[in-house]
């Protein structure tokens, strides 16, 4: 493969990437190139991550004193929710489906563009309208319900734009929605001569998953919001215990959606990892089918376990058993792939550039985040934990943790195919460390400080969990450094940085054999693909034809 | 076929591949019709188990004249619009069109009866509120599940008849070849409104009348 890309490289004229199809913002606004489109989602949802962290920023100064620092009790409760919401809907859930996953997807299984290129871009307008629109109604007027909308608080008690942010969230929802049709048509339809499915890349067997809990899941979140804003402004009772609703309907449609959001955020990075590992160790991905099975069952058994969920909520003690069974079973899929990353991991030749420390932060990450959370199925201990800083402790090992991090390790990985430059690796081996140390300051103390019983969305507490709060607040700090930092190297790298040739990681898979940025149609012409994905090793051939 | 090269549109390989990859998309989008209204299906059947004298109480004052002309109503549209997908493949121009002007018109007749029901609805004190006239208050909210179901389906009706408008005058002035695979995605669509109104006939306007 080296060779193919040496003797292309004269080839890489101006004017024949991508981004030379047109410098005005209308041909960015107007167009319909899935490579385009990614790059606009990841503008703005890089915009909304830093919203989301400097609402947690403020929160995060205001629980260095017992007592709070600046904040009334209003204040904060706005302030959270602005951050749940935002890193929920307009970051995490989008995040690596529609920046990488509309990048890379056609170009791995050797497609032109998506299937309803069209489509795709009314999707990027929905998403910026509707995340737009609830920032602002939220940073204006405010909600004080947490990211979670729980009734009968929000239909019946909240003060705020209960309405106007529900509405932002669902048509939010359509885009997610259009967005996972048109990677699973896109997938089902046009991949390339000889790419069959046992052909395709981990990271579009993940992107495959997401897209399918996407639009299964999204509509109940839809139906669910609906149903509190119709509550909310006719009156109508639906959940209302006045006249016999019920407020745990809600919760059940609420989690519904919002548990397998969680393996919406996390299965897509699960293929980043799987892609990272195999370039960065030299090896082929281990058990590969058990990969694409375990990524499967994730987004089918990660329906049945909503109600853990709500273990002290009322739900009947049967029930409580059955979820807490399921969401014992939902780890078996996931210990697999971290048993497999392991074994691709043993015996290979690794090398630490930043995409591969970013990857092995989220291994280890990931796994504390992953065993906590069967501390959190067993019923007893749930019942110890609920709502206190161990169940923020957890989420945050599996969403902070493991997907940002797995973001950070696909930006570092595709960085030079996407915009055909190199960073500077040092710096961003650097900002990896710093993040993972950061993050483990944040969130360790809170799994101790949980556990001793400090109680999530308060901003006044014991003195005996300042140490905590000050150790978390601290390494907040430290996060904050590792999130801006890339902002400046890779920013730097635009303008200064080398230009990357095909393929600088000497990676396996078609987006590599194309040019480093690719043509407006990816390749030259159609690949055929003549054998299965991670050829490393001596004997390593390309994957496909493209000449 | 002349009009071939309007037909193709990129990323798509062949025309044929493009109507499959339409219809699958549709079929796509279906599914997600479905679970979303699986949520107000979920909240119908858990209140009806919970309270099943008080929904027997206020499914009777259903309007249930309104509710089975609607039905004819929305089955005719149905055939109407199955002929008109047909006929599109097979070029019958003329009869595409006509097909599609009548179930527009009987999409549009679907909403008129829905707003005279509503409208004596609103007359008979059926808004859940301060004003309800039944008793006990749990068959508020069967009447409120009546206005959400049936508003959001009415919803989708008006998406319907836009659609079909939009996709038929387009055909109508040759701005897209007939053939279009547009014509049988919105006739997937109009199926499924129709799928739905046929169960929430019996929820809504059937049950407590035997």
């Amino acid at each position: 493969m080296t060779d193919i890309t040496v003797d292309r490289l004269p080839e890489t004229k101006i004017g024949e990437s991508y981004l030379d199809e047109g410098h005005s913002l209308a041909s960015w606004l107007t167009t319909t190139d899935h490579k385009r489109i990614g790059i606009l989602y990841a503008l703005s949802i890089t915009a909304f991550f830093f919203i989301g962290g400097a609402a947690i920023g403020l929160v995060r100064l205001e629980l260095l004193e017992p007592h709070g620092l600046f904040l009334t009790d209003e204040e904060y409760n706005r302030l959270f929710t602005l951050h749940g919401i935002i890193m929920v809907w307009f970051f995490l859930v989008p995040s690596i489906p529609t920046t990488f996953g509309n990048f890379l997807l056609p170009m791995m299984i050797g497609a032109k563009d998506v299937a309803f290129p069209r489509l795709n871009l009314m999707s990027w307008y929905l998403f910026v309208i509707g995340a737009t629109f609830t920032i602002i109604t939220i940073i204006a007027g405010g909600v004080d319900t947490g990211w979670t909308f729980y009734t009968p608080l929000s239909t019946l008690y909240a003060n705020g734009n209960v309405i106007a942010a529900a509405a932002g969230v669902f048509v939010v929802g359509f885009s997610s929605i259009a967005t996972g049709i048109n990677f699973i048509a896109t997938t089902h339809m046009l991949r390339a001569p000889g790419m069959t499915w046992t052909r395709l890349p981990l990271f579009v067997w993940a992107i495959y998953a997401t897209s399918v809990v996407m639009i299964l899941a999204t509509p109940v979140l839809a139906m669910s919001l609906l149903l509190v804003s119709v509550e909310r402004w006719f009156g109508v009772p639906i959940f209302n215990p006045n006249n016999g609703g019920d407020p745990l309907l809600f919760q059940h449609l609420f989690w519904f959606y919002s548990h397998p959001a969680v393996y919406i955020m996390i299965l897509p990075a699960m293929g980043v990892i799987s892609e990272v590992f195999a370039c960065f160790a030299r090896r082929k991905v281990f058990g590969y089918t058990a990969m694409v099975y375990s990524l499967m069952s994730i987004a089918v058994i990660g329906f049945m376990v909503w109600g853990h969920h709500m273990f002290v909520a009322g739900q009947s003690p049967y029930a409580n058993l059955v979820f807490s069974f399921l969401s014992f079973v939902v780890a078996v899929p996931s210990a697999i792939k971290v048993f497999n990353w392991v074994a691709t991991l043993y015996g290979g030749q690794i090398v630490f550039k930043a995409p591969m420390l970013y990857a092995m932060g989220f291994l280890g990450l990931f796994t504390v985040g992953g065993l906590t959370g069967l501390f959190l199925a067993s019923v007893p201990i749930d019942i110890h934990v609920t709502d206190t800083y161990f169940v923020v402790a957890h989420f945050h090992f599996i969403m902070v943790g493991g997907s940002v991090s797995a973001f950070f390790a696909a930006l570092h990985f595709w960085w030079p195919k996407i915009t055909g430059r190199l960073y500077p690796d040092y710096w961003a081996r650097f900002g990896a460390i710093t993040m993972f140390l950061g993050f483990n300051a944040t969130f360790l103390p809170q799994f101790v400080m949980g556990y001793e019983g400090m109680p999530r969305r308060y901003h006044v507490y014991p003195e005996q969990f300042q140490v905590y709060h000050v150790i978390s607040t601290a390494g907040t700090v430290l996060l904050a450094v590792a999130y801006i930092l890339p902002l400046l190297y890779l920013g730097w790298s635009l303008l200064y940085g080398n230009r990357a040739d095909r393929n600088p990681w000497h990676a396996a898979g078609l987006e590599w054999e194309t040019l480093s940025p690719p043509p407006k149609e990816n390749f030259e012409r159609t690949p055929t693909v003549t054998s299965g994905p991670y050829s490393y090793g001596e004997d390593a051939e390309p994957q496909a034809h493209t000449a | 076929m002349s009009d071939a090269p309007a037909l193709l549109h990129e990323p798509w390989p062949s025309v044929e591949r493009q109507r499959e990859g339409v219809s699958f998309g549709l079929w796509l989008f279906i599914a997600t019709e479905i679970l979303f209204f699986s949520g107000l299906f979920l909240g119908y059947t858990l209140y009806r188990n919970l309270y099943p004298d008080a929904f027997k109480i206020a499914a009777r004052e259903t309007e249930v004249f309104f509710g089975t002309l609607n039905t004819a109503i929305l089955m005719t549209s149905s055939l109407t619009m199955a002929v008109a997908a047909r006929g599109a493949t097979r070029g019958f121009r003329k009869m595409t069109l006509w097909c599609l002007a009548v179930t527009i018109t009987l999409g549009c007749t679907f909403l008129l009866c829905k707003g005279l029901e509503y409208h004596d609805d609103i007359d008979n004190r059926l808004v859940p509120g301060p004003d309800f006239k039944l008793k006990p208050p749990e068959t508020q909210i069967f009447w409120a599940f009546y206005w959400v179901m049936t508003g959001i389906h009415a919803v989708h009706v008006t998406v319907g008849i836009g659609v079909v408008t939009t996709v038929t005058l387009l055909i109508y002035r040759r701005r897209i070849p007939l053939a279009t695979a547009a014509v049988e995605a919105m006739a997937l669509y109009w199926h499924l409104v129709d799928v739905i109104w046929i169960f929430l006939l019996p929820l809504l306007y059937l049950m407590g009348r035997s």
